[in-house]
């Protein structure tokens, strides 16, 4: 018997299992039915992608500043490009955009401090996020005080306003929702059964006719001669209708925490708002921050329909810019921006939400 | 927690306020009091309002003629129509649609959502763009995008589309071919109820058999040929008593066939295309949900593949999936009320749009609105508790 004292020099792995090759014929060619498949697939990517560049980036107008300069077969970014402002700011005064841009710039690093999870402080800053921050926001945007001058809201328009819808839906729609969501796991009978008849009515309801009611019987409702603003009577709809998603999200975060926590709280003498407060809500807010951001998600896309309530969001200005004399014929245009920029915001939401989730499943779950 | 200690209640008396019972008691009658206080003080100033506005309410609106014309009714329906008919032509052109992107959505997300697992990378990644893209984008811009940047440029009727000189795209919309039943044709519907209770005592007796004697015979591709046979072979014996009616133009205009609305068409392509993103998103996640142990325990048992799934995988997804899917099936029927952003006649469009600036009645249209919203909600979630609780794992 021999034995051997060195170890054999590493071999290369085999050529059929390495390379580009390989993963070629693992993937994508790993029988007939798939390699079938494979040759289909790459078939439709050829006929969805070559029109797609053709049109949009070879044969696209990309300078000039009226329609005449678009002569070529394909796109035409001239006009996105002259309405470029509006499409963002809506009728914001030209000479008053540093407003908005000094307010989404203050917003965007409160939101990015509280989205990167190593900055610290995040307490505060979210206080700050909810509270002062949209109080001066609100001035600055709309003026008449320290000598800005006013813009009324039907100046509005853009994507700010689609922001200002989302980000004004959810903030407000945050504390009914989690009233809303304690009160249905209430044991007081009456407490229960209305916040479930609250929850299910603007669950079942479509946005629209939500929007609709806003809009017509809110004026209805209130004393004579008491004029609501378009877009408050909009975001006055959106809160209602939001907040009863947000009740749910809440509820299925307050479901999974273990009745002993609270029953602990209880042992040590503190009564509901503190067991809930302290102990019960910091920890469900962790399971419902995934599901927070997912309906924000859909809010976000659902402000498009406040155009049809006559709100111009920046669907709304698109579809408006369309119908203009000079501009017609850019449809196409039009709605890929408007597309491009939803598209931007939704995903790198969920991609974030997604990391979240990844995140936080610290392995309790199974 | 006072209540149920018999030790507490030796002790002196709490407060009232600190009593469980009283304090809910309290805050109940608080709380109702406040919503009721709330009511009053709206449907007060409602009345105040109008009788500002001189509108009178109530429901008898519903019977005075509406005098528009709608574009696509399910039932007999013109100007002369009552108030109370535009409300039913809007509901069938709002179940309508959402009955087609229903079957649509499942078809293409069960399809997408199966070829996201696919082993072959590239329809893997061909699937997961679908996904990504469509459910990224507002519902009301897709259906823009297709009513006005795709079928708006559609040609005119006279340079029209034409599929074999039968079915027609243009502008004006979809035009196909129309069946026109002969006198023979009674026999067709008979012939496939006497093939359905066939197919089912087939099922039925080939299941028992199974269970009996361990022997089975195909029973499900017996009963699909019997389902096609018997009506072809009535349809072939009956000399074919179906002729069809095509399309024709005359003047500016397709007669004659049926006649598909752009609008229809672009809603239920974006509603189909949008839903199926999210469709495709829970077929994936309610087939991952299943341990690959299930899979492998099965095989373990020798059982074929085609058993596995049919046996193991798929009854345990469905599980995961069809709850969700029901409520983006609900989703869809709320999201078609979007139809009134392009004109197609829906109950939102025609009930909610038209009808209310006709008569200015506000609260009784949204209130009979949102009313058939809310059933349809309240039917699907319904028929969802009754699926879980029959499905339900049954756990120690």
């Amino acid at each position: 018997m021999t034995i051997r004292t060195e170890m054999i020099a590493q071999r290369p792995a085999p050529d059929q299992t390495i390379g580009a090759l390989a993963w070629l014929r693992a993937n994508l060619f790993s029988g007939p039915v798939n390699s079938v498949f494979t040759l289909l697939g790459l078939y439709l990517l050829y006929l969805l992608v070559a029109p797609t560049v053709q049109w949009a980036i070879i044969d696209a107008d990309w300078v000039g500043t009226s329609r005449d300069d678009c002569s070529r077969e394909g796109a035409c970014w001239v006009f996105v490009k002259m309405r470029f402002t509006q499409f963002i700011y809506g009728l914001y005064p030209r000479e008053e955009l540093w407003r908005v841009n000094i307010v989404f710039a203050s917003f965007a690093v409160l939101v990015a401090w509280l989205a990167i999870p190593r900055l610290p402080f995040k307490r505060w800053v979210a206080v700050v996020t909810l509270l002062p921050f949209p109080v001066c926001a609100f001035f600055v945007l709309y003026g008449g005080v320290l000598g800005l001058p006013l813009v009324e809201t039907h100046q509005w328009g853009g994507l700010m306003l689609t922001l200002i819808l989302a980000v004004v839906g959810m903030v407000a729609a945050l504390p009914i929702g989690i009233l809303l969501a304690l009160g249905r796991r209430s044991q007081m009978p009456i407490v229960k059964s209305f916040c479930v008849v609250f929850i299910e009515f603007w669950r079942g309801v479509p946005l629209i006719t939500v929007l609709f009611m806003a809009s017509v019987m809110l004026p209805l409702f209130l004393p004579s001669g008491f004029g609501v603003d378009r877009l408050v009577r909009a975001l006055i709809g959106i809160t209602l209708f939001q907040s009863a998603y947000m009740a749910e999200v809440i509820r299925g975060g307050l479901q999974a925490i273990p009745k002993g926590q609270e029953e602990a709280a209880a042992a040590l003498g503190m009564n509901y708002w503190m067991r809930m407060g302290l102990i019960v809500l910091p920890q469900a807010l962790k399971m419902m921050i995934p599901g927070i951001v997912n309906t924000f998600i859909s809010l976000f896309k659902d402000t498009t329909l406040v155009m049809i309530i006559g709100l111009f969001d920046l669907l709304g200005i698109v579809q408006a810019a369309l119908s203009d004399s000079r501009w017609l014929g850019f449809s196409l245009e039009g709605y890929v921006f408007a597309g491009m920029m939803f598209w931007i915001f939704c995903f790198s939401m969920s991609r974030y939400s997604q990391y979240l989730e990844r995140k936080l499943n610290t392995g309790h779950k199974n | 927690m006072a209540a149920r200690s018999p030790a507490r209640s030796a002790g002196p008396k709490p407060p009232f306020w600190r009593d469980r019972a009283k304090r809910a008691l309290i805050f109940q009658t608080v709380l109702i009091a406040a919503v009721a206080a709330f009511l009053i003080y709206i449907v007060g100033n409602t009345q105040d309002n109008l009788a500002a506005r001189g509108i009178t309410t109530g429901f008898g609106f519903l019977t005075n003629t509406a005098g528009f014309g709608i574009g696509q009714s399910l039932i007999e329906y013109s100007s002369q129509s009552t108030y109370g008919r535009t409300f039913l032509v809007g509901l069938l052109n709002t179940l309508l649609v959402s009955g087609f992107g229903v079957l649509a959505a499942t078809l293409v997300g069960f399809t997408v959502g199966i070829a996201r697992l696919s082993p072959n990378w590239l329809i893997a990644r061909l699937a997961n763009a679908y996904i990504e893209i469509f459910r990224n984008i507002p519902l009301l811009l897709q259906i823009f995008f297709w009513y006005f940047a795709v079928l708006r440029t559609l040609p005119s009727p006279r340079d029209s589309i034409s599929l074999g000189e039968a079915i027609f795209i243009n502008v004006r919309g979809l035009f196909l071919p129309e069946p026109l039943f002969e006198s023979g044709f009674g026999l067709i519907p008979i012939a496939i109820g006497a093939a359905l209770v066939a197919s089912i005592a087939l099922i039925i007796w080939n299941r028992r058999r199974h269970e009996a004697t361990g022997k089975r015979i195909p029973a499900y591709w017996i009963s699909l040929a019997l389902m096609i046979g018997v009506p072809m072979l009535v349809l072939v014996g009956t000399g074919v008593p179906v002729t069809w009616e095509m399309p024709e133009l005359r003047g500016f205009n397709f007669r004659g066939g049926i006649t598909v609305i752009p609008e229809f068409l672009a809603l239920w392509l974006a509603l189909s295309i949008y839903t199926a993103s999210f469709i495709a998103e829970i077929v994936r996640s309610g087939i991952q949900a299943i341990p690959h142990g299930q899979t492998e325990a099965a095989q373990a048992l020798s059982l074929p593949r085609g058993l596995v799934l049919r046996l193991v995988v798929i009854p345990q997804a469905l599980r995961v999936i069809i709850p969700p899917l029901t409520s983006q099936y609900l989703n869809l029927i709320k999201n078609s009320s979007l139809a009134t952003a392009i004109g197609y006649p829906d109950l939102v469009s025609v009930f909610a749009g038209t009808t209310l600036n006709q008569t200015g009645q506000a609260i009784e249209v949204i209130a009979m609105t949102m009313a058939v919203y809310l059933t349809i909600s309240l039917l699907v979630s319904m028929f969802m508790n009754w699926f879980n609780a029959r499905v339900a794992l049954v756990e120690r």
